[in-house]
């Protein structure tokens, strides 16, 4: 398992993804066939179940260093990851095991079904054996779980670079159906289990932020307007009766919706279309933060189907029966669109709306309006446009909504994850009310490495509690918070709600006497 | 009877009327190290280890006043008893034995338990009370041994060199710098950055043998560094200078890259846990080998520490002071020294 584990430091130390690449082509050089089968499957999740609990781990290890309770959990919160607290707290081992990851993997399967004295003795012997780095490889592998930053797209590219495969049929492929067990690795990259041909995609076409003013764009009745939408923009493909789904991330994303995989297996005829996929419940679009809660589960439960239902607003069409229509422009692209879909649509698949103006000036309006139904804001395409493959200016242009923004101060801080477990990321914000401050939002993205660890030095002086991974801090500290959208809130307790905020800058300049009150925070509810 | 207190300027000592490396301009100051946040400007008188005082005349002025003692030779100031005893943090590091009537306290300065073969080993010291620091005071802190690392070390300059690449150290000045100098020493040709050549010199200066090294150029030719060796400062990571070193691997040498998620913090190609403080259980033996009634506990994980030795059976207090707690903090005063 060394080699693995040399493979993990090298991968997740880098946030180059080229340094990431090398590092698996050098892997995937030396390894055995089977070990890397099934570092492709638990890059992908296709992880074996849990055979040990965590639980266990945990109290092992206790009974192993006898440290108090307490003190297991200041480390915990210190290192922000259980497996790595486990190896870095047990005593060095005081012999060697060298196995290869398969055998390793092979033996932890046939863990689970044993009684706990024997899984013990067995993970206490694997303990023994094996130095910090590979104990935490060790841990993970009983966990399953390998969160280090390499993408599918990641692991494809390096496959692809390994072998000269194309890309996009080493996504199919290793996205396909096989089991570590049942394929060879060539077998595996060559494609033999699946049919590339069905599932081809076509590069997406992207746009640019718009730069000028609308006037300049020429006459209104060169453009279809469309309303902008904040989802995962997705191309499908239907061909041969099977259905597949591209996340502009070039990454196979079929099995996380199986209502549009439905719903698309019903329409007649082969065709590939662009749109976004966007969680939709009663016929209203909600925010990408519920969408989220659909991405990269393993298992799509009938629960969080029936609590975030996805469907696809289409945008464009790029295959009719086999043939490529991307050089047709847009104004005949979307006419064949309309012909296909409108009435075939449903709460799954409807066709983005084009929007009816006359002139530029209208438009400000409607953008500014679109954040009432969860719109980013608009997007403007040129009537004569072809497909384009990537991102071409001029054509394509999107005009987003202004966020809205208060003020607030920070009041709790917590420690991040992964990447950012050694550093307060995670923060609270307060508004004032009357004399006091009130909970209006927590938030924690928008800020530069700089900053989290200026601010993360500042939590360390100024917190109040000693212990325990959330910090209270000194009211001082004020951030301009963005969000998509307000609104009143029983649940909170300061009566509102925000939807996805986020910090847009740190407001150096300003002290906690500068800080939004929760009425004019409410106020932002009647303007909006 | 006390003979310390906590004051706002340092751990003031009441008989003797002089500070332990005190955060603010005093009369009389006595200094573990030369380590920015424990020896300050500005101190009308200094005390130190020979070792440390070119150092700190090389930091903070060729003028000050300064004298300086070998380890354990006493040196009495008011009626107390001042000695030196090994503090094995870095070249010239000291903790400061004080001793009136028969009463002794010890202050660690920082301290690393484990020989480094470039700074004097640390030492035990039996005392009353034990000021000690605690900047690693958790479990999960359990370093390697010199010769695991310097294995480490120089298996990854090899490796960069059948990669073409230049192998950077990114560490402190004083102390870390000359750790790596002895660990990747004999491997291929050292450049180091103008702090540390400079530092060097002044060690040097004093009598203390240290590996062979270069100076690094401002102006250096590309090719003469291809494939070599440079060890620079921290806060130079993402400097014009560091991205001008031609393929350049860069790797943090600091205790806190013993965390998975602070080596995955600074973006670099690599991690080495080299740390000049003691780790948990170098904490611990040397908490206990002093055989102190009573053990003050500074920066770092004071509250952790101390709870835990209250909880051993050992009468532990929390004391905050302005001394350092991240070893690459240190890096910004490096910058300006530098600039």
């Amino acid at each position: 398992m060394k080699d693995f584990s040399n493979l993990i430091s090298a991968i997740e130390i880098t946030n180059k993804t080229n340094a990431k690449i090398d590092a698996l082509v050098d892997y995937f050089k030396i390894a055995p066939d089977k070990d890397k089968l099934w570092l492709i499957a638990l890059f992908t999740g296709k992880r074996p179940s849990r055979p040990v609990k965590s639980n266990l781990m945990k109290s092992w290890v206790m009974e192993i260093t006898k440290l108090p309770e307490w003190l297991f959990l200041e480390s915990y919160s210190s290192v922000g990851d259980l497996g790595e607290t486990l190896a870095l707290l047990l005593p060095n081992p005081e012999h060697t095991i060298e196995k290869p990851l398969h055998i390793w993997i092979d033996e932890l399967s046939d863990l689970k079904p044993k009684s706990d004295e024997e899984k013990k003795e067995y993970v206490l012997e694997s303990w023994n054996g094996l130095e910090a780095q590979e104990r935490l490889i060790f841990n993970k592998l009983i966990g399953g779980s390998f969160r280090i930053g390499v993408s599918k797209k990641t692991l494809v590219n390096a496959l692809a670079k390994l072998s000269g495969i194309d890309a996009n049929q080493l996504m199919h492929s290793i996205i396909g159906n096989w089991t570590p067990n049942t394929i060879s690795f060539d077998d595996l990259l060559n494609g033999e289990h699946i049919n590339y041909d069905n599932s081809k995609p076509y590069p997406f076409c992207l746009a640019y932020s718009l730069e000028k003013e609308l006037e300049d764009l020429g006459e209104t009745n060169e453009w279809q307007v469309e309303y902008k939408w904040d989802g995962i923009r997705g191309q499908i493909i239907k061909r041969k009766e099977e259905v597949f789904i591209w996340s502009r991330g070039e990454e196979l994303v079929t099995e996380q919706f199986p209502e549009l995989v439905a719903a698309v297996s019903q329409l007649v005829g082969s065709f590939v279309i662009d749109g976004e996929i966007l969680a939709i419940k009663d016929s209203t679009v909600l925010l990408f933060n519920d969408l989220q809660k659909r991405l990269n589960r393993k298992n799509v439960t009938k629960k969080l189907l029936e609590d975030v239902p996805v469907g696809l607003y289409i945008y464009d069409i790029l295959e009719v029966d086999d043939v490529d229509l991307r050089r047709s422009s847009m104004e005949e692209r979307r006419s064949k669109l309309e012909n296909l879909f409108e009435q075939n649509t449903s709460d799954i698949l409807k066709l983005s709306e084009v929007i009816n103006f006359n002139n530029w000036d209208e438009l400000d309006a409607l953008r500014n309006a679109a954040r009432s139904f969860n719109s980013e804001g608009l997007m403007l395409k040129k009537k004569s446009s072809i497909y384009h493959v990537g991102r071409k200016k001029g054509d394509w242009w999107k005009w987003k909504v202004d966020p809205l923004t208060i003020d607030a101060v920070m009041i709790y801080a917590q420690k991040g994850s992964g990447r950012r477990s050694s550093k307060y990321t995670d923060y609270t914000f307060a508004v004032r009310k009357e004399d006091k401050l009130v909970t209006v939002a927590k938030a924690y993205s928008g800020l530069t490495d700089v900053e989290i660890t200026e601010i993360s030095k500042w939590v360390n002086k100024n917190a109040i509690e000693k212990f325990g991974p959330v910090r209270t801090v000194k009211a001082e500290l004020v951030f301009e918070i963005a969000f998509e959208g307000i609104a009143y809130s029983k649940r909170h307790k300061s009566g509102v709600a925000l939807r996805f905020p986020r910090m847009k800058r740190w407001r150096r300049d300003k002290t906690v006497k500068d800080i939004d009150t929760i009425e004019s925070v409410k106020a932002l509810i009647d303007a909006s | 009877m006390k003979l310390i207190k906590f004051t706002k300027k340092g751990i003031y000592c009441i008989p003797g009327n002089f500070y332990l490396d005190p955060w603010y301009p005093v009369d009389y100051a006595v200094i573990s190290h030369g380590h920015a946040d424990h020896s300050r400007p500005g101190n009308k008188h200094y005390l130190c280890h020979n070792d440390s005082k070119a150092i700190i005349k090389h930091r903070i002025g060729q003028d000050i006043s300064i004298e300086s003692l070998g380890y354990n030779e006493p040196k009495n100031i008011n009626g107390v008893q001042v000695r030196f005893f090994p503090a094995g943090h870095v070249i010239g590091s000291a903790q400061i034995r004080l001793e009136y009537k028969g009463f002794v306290v010890v202050f660690s300065g920082d301290y690393k338990t484990q020989p480094d073969f470039i700074s004097t080993p640390y030492e035990p010291v039996k005392c009353h009370e034990f000021i000690t620091e605690s900047t690693f005071g958790l479990p999960i802190y359990k370093w390697k041994e010199e010769k695991e690392l310097q294995t480490e070390l120089q298996n990854w300059v090899l490796q960069n060199q059948k990669n073409n690449r230049t192998s950077v150290f990114l560490g402190y000045s004083l102390g870390k710098a000359q750790r790596i100098m002895k660990l990747i020493e004999g491997v291929d040709d050292v450049y180091v950055h103008t702090a540390i050549h400079n530092l060097n010199t002044a060690i040097s200066g004093s009598g203390i043998e240290l590996p062979e090294t270069t100076l690094l150029k401002y102006d250096f030719k590309k090719a003469d560094l291809q494939n070599k060796i440079v060890i620079m400062p921290p806060g130079l990571l993402g400097s014009k200078l560091l991205k001008k070193i031609p393929n350049a691997a860069t790797a943090i040498c600091s205790g806190w890259m013993h965390i998975r998620g602070n080596r995955r913090w600074k973006g670099v190609d690599a991690g080495f846990a080299i740390s000049d403080h003691a780790d948990w259980d170098g904490l611990l033996a040397a908490v206990k080998a002093t055989e102190a009634e009573k053990v003050y506990v500074t920066h770092g994980s004071q509250a952790v520490f101390s709870k835990y030795l209250n909880e051993i059976g050992i009468e532990a207090h929390e004391l905050k002071t302005e001394f350092g707690e991240d070893e690459l903090a240190q890096s910004e005063e490096v910058k300006t020294e530098t600039a």
